[in-house]
């Protein structure tokens, strides 16, 4: 059985802030992707993603951010990527994720 | 250069998982969404579905969908054009814009339309249509390059032959399943067509109708005891019922004979268990002890039965069984010459018999078998079916039989060694 993934969330009035953890695969994609979907069904209206502790997102997650994204984009409300360093920024940057979301500076 | 590094060090991460998904996984819709996040992930893909060919429904049925909404058809037709462009273009993308000549892309226009359906990709397998894998727009919003493709169509390949093997298992669980149902068939005729022929064999003797099934009834009692499988136990029935196959060619009149018959007489019927096993012998039965227990069921552990007067070691363990039951229906039936003995004094002849003519295990057997039913450790009265309900008194009867086992059980070498 998968161990459990705690996903931290932070809300300011309808902006919630969920942070990311070290690795995003399928299962914290998983968690991460669920948490959003909860936050939107809140009425949230801005999302932000803080990725300060992410070392590394496979393709998996890269997936799951863009399930993310569409959900969020489908409801109206907007997305942030905070906090992403510089590996992952390049990858975001090069696929074209960063297209479709705001991306806060470290 | 560092750009196009990382994506290829991304693509390339996708390709491996991708690849020890489809190996590993034994859990199918996982495989195939799992797979289908790695597709669109590797090129940063907004949406997809992959989609399973039923070739008898003419029909793509999704299997998993990414961004697709709820109004996605969930299963789409295909027409013989259709099926013969996606064989003919084999596993390669077909861009959707440049497809309008399939009828396929024509009626689902709109769904494609609305959901920035790009590309279709046919996953043919050996030649054949197994799945088509829908991708929508890349998250740059470039078009997709011959690179992308390539990757696409790496990907495809893993994913169509995840479903062909899925396919291929799914045949054969249904084969498997088809001949077990036949095989089940096989062994109902196989059945019916041993008691009928018990029943042929049992038609020529008025007095001891019901003889043959009886001890096959019995025999199928004693194996059971002894702790055999189904299948051997079947085997054991099988026997039982067909011991007396070689009575067939005995004339009716010394089978019925109210009287003691001539030494010629008994000579010609002495002849069965022989002619038996050369009926039973070129049979291919299930079970390959039939033709013995069919020769040697009259054969006595201290070399006085016949045909060939074995000793106990000689005799086959299936003639045995037989033996005994058949001698236990002879005793508990009417006879021309005599009525059925009383139940007490069976038990009391198998037990004084026991070593000489009977196997000593098999009288504990189903004298132990007997008083579990008597005793109600077995709920099922298969010797009061067969017997009558007043025959076997319960009183007389389970006294007796724990006098037979327990002297049983002093005889054997356990006891011995325990006493010393």
């Amino acid at each position: 059985m998968s161990p459990e993934i705690h996903i931290p969330v932070r809300i300011e009035g309808e902006t919630a802030t969920i942070f990311a953890g070290d690795y995003i695969n399928k299962l914290s994609g998983e968690r991460i992707e669920r948490e959003c979907q909860r936050q939107i069904n809140a009425g949230c209206k801005t999302l932000i993603v803080n990725f300060s502790e992410t070392e590394l997102v496979n393709s998996i997650g890269v997936s799951i951010l863009l399930g993310v994204i569409d959900v969020a984009a489908n409801a109206g409300a907007k997305i942030v990527f905070s906090d992403i360093n510089e590996n992952t920024i390049e990858l975001f940057d090069t696929l074209g994720l960063t297209n479709h979301v705001e991306v806060l500076p470290n | 250069m560092l750009e196009n590094q990382q994506k290829l060090i991304h693509t390339f991460g996708a390709l491996a998982d991708l690849g020890q998904e489809v190996a590993h996984k034994q859990n199918f819709q996982e495989m195939i969404r799992t797979s289908l996040h790695l597709v669109l992930g590797s090129l940063a893909i907004m949406r997809g579905g992959v989609a399973r060919y039923s070739r008898f429904g003419h029909e793509l049925n999704m299997l998993v969908m990414r961004g697709l909404g709820d109004n996605f058809p969930l299963s789409l037709s295909l027409c013989y054009e259709d099926e013969r462009q996606f064989l003919a273009n084999g596993l390669a993308p077909i861009e959707v814009k440049h497809a309008q000549v399939l009828p396929f892309v024509q009626i689902y226009d709109r769904s494609f339309e609305s959901k920035k359906i790009e590309l279709v990709i046919p996953l043919i397998i050996r030649d054949e249509l197994v799945g088509v894998i829908f991708l929508g727009e890349k998250a740059t919003g470039e078009p997709f390059t011959g690179y992308d493709k390539d990757i696409i169509c790496a990907m495809a390949r893993h994913i169509g032959v995840g479903i062909a093997q899925r396919n291929l298992m799914a045949e054969l669980e249904r084969r498997a399943e088809e001949n077990r149902h036949l095989y089940e068939d096989l062994r109902t005729t196989y059945k019916d067509t041993v008691k009928a022929f018990a029943a042929a064999i049992d038609c020529k003797d008025k007095y001891t109708e019901g003889h043959s099934e009886r001890v096959g009834k019995y025999t199928e009692i004693i194996a059971g005891e002894l702790g055999w499988d189904n299948d051997h136990v079947e085997g054991a029935a099988i026997a039982g019922y067909l011991h007396d196959v070689g009575k067939l060619v005995v004339d009716r009149n010394i089978i019925n004979s109210p009287t003691r018959i001539t030494a010629s007489e008994n000579a010609q019927l002495s002849k069965h268990p022989t002619v038996g096993y050369e009926i039973l012998l070129p049979i291919h039965h299930p079970y390959a002890d039939v033709p013995l227990a069919a020769k040697y069921h009259h054969e006595r552990l201290d070399g006085r039965g016949y045909p060939d007067g074995l000793h106990d070691r000689e005799i086959p363990f299936i003639a045995k069984i037989v033996n005994l039951a058949d001698s236990f229906d002879a005793m508990t039936t009417d006879r021309p010459y005599k009525r059925r003995r009383k139940s007490e004094e069976v038990i009391e002849d198998m037990h004084r018999n026991s070593g000489k003519q009977f196997a000593p295990e098999l009288v504990t057997a189903f004298c132990r078998a007997m008083l579990k039913e008597l005793t109600n450790e077995r709920k099922e009265k298969r010797f009061r079916k067969i017997l009558g309900k007043d025959y076997l008194e319960a009183d007389k009867i389970v006294p007796l039989l724990k006098n037979v086992l327990n002297a049983r059980n002093a005889t054997s070498p356990l006891t011995f060694v325990a006493a010393e």
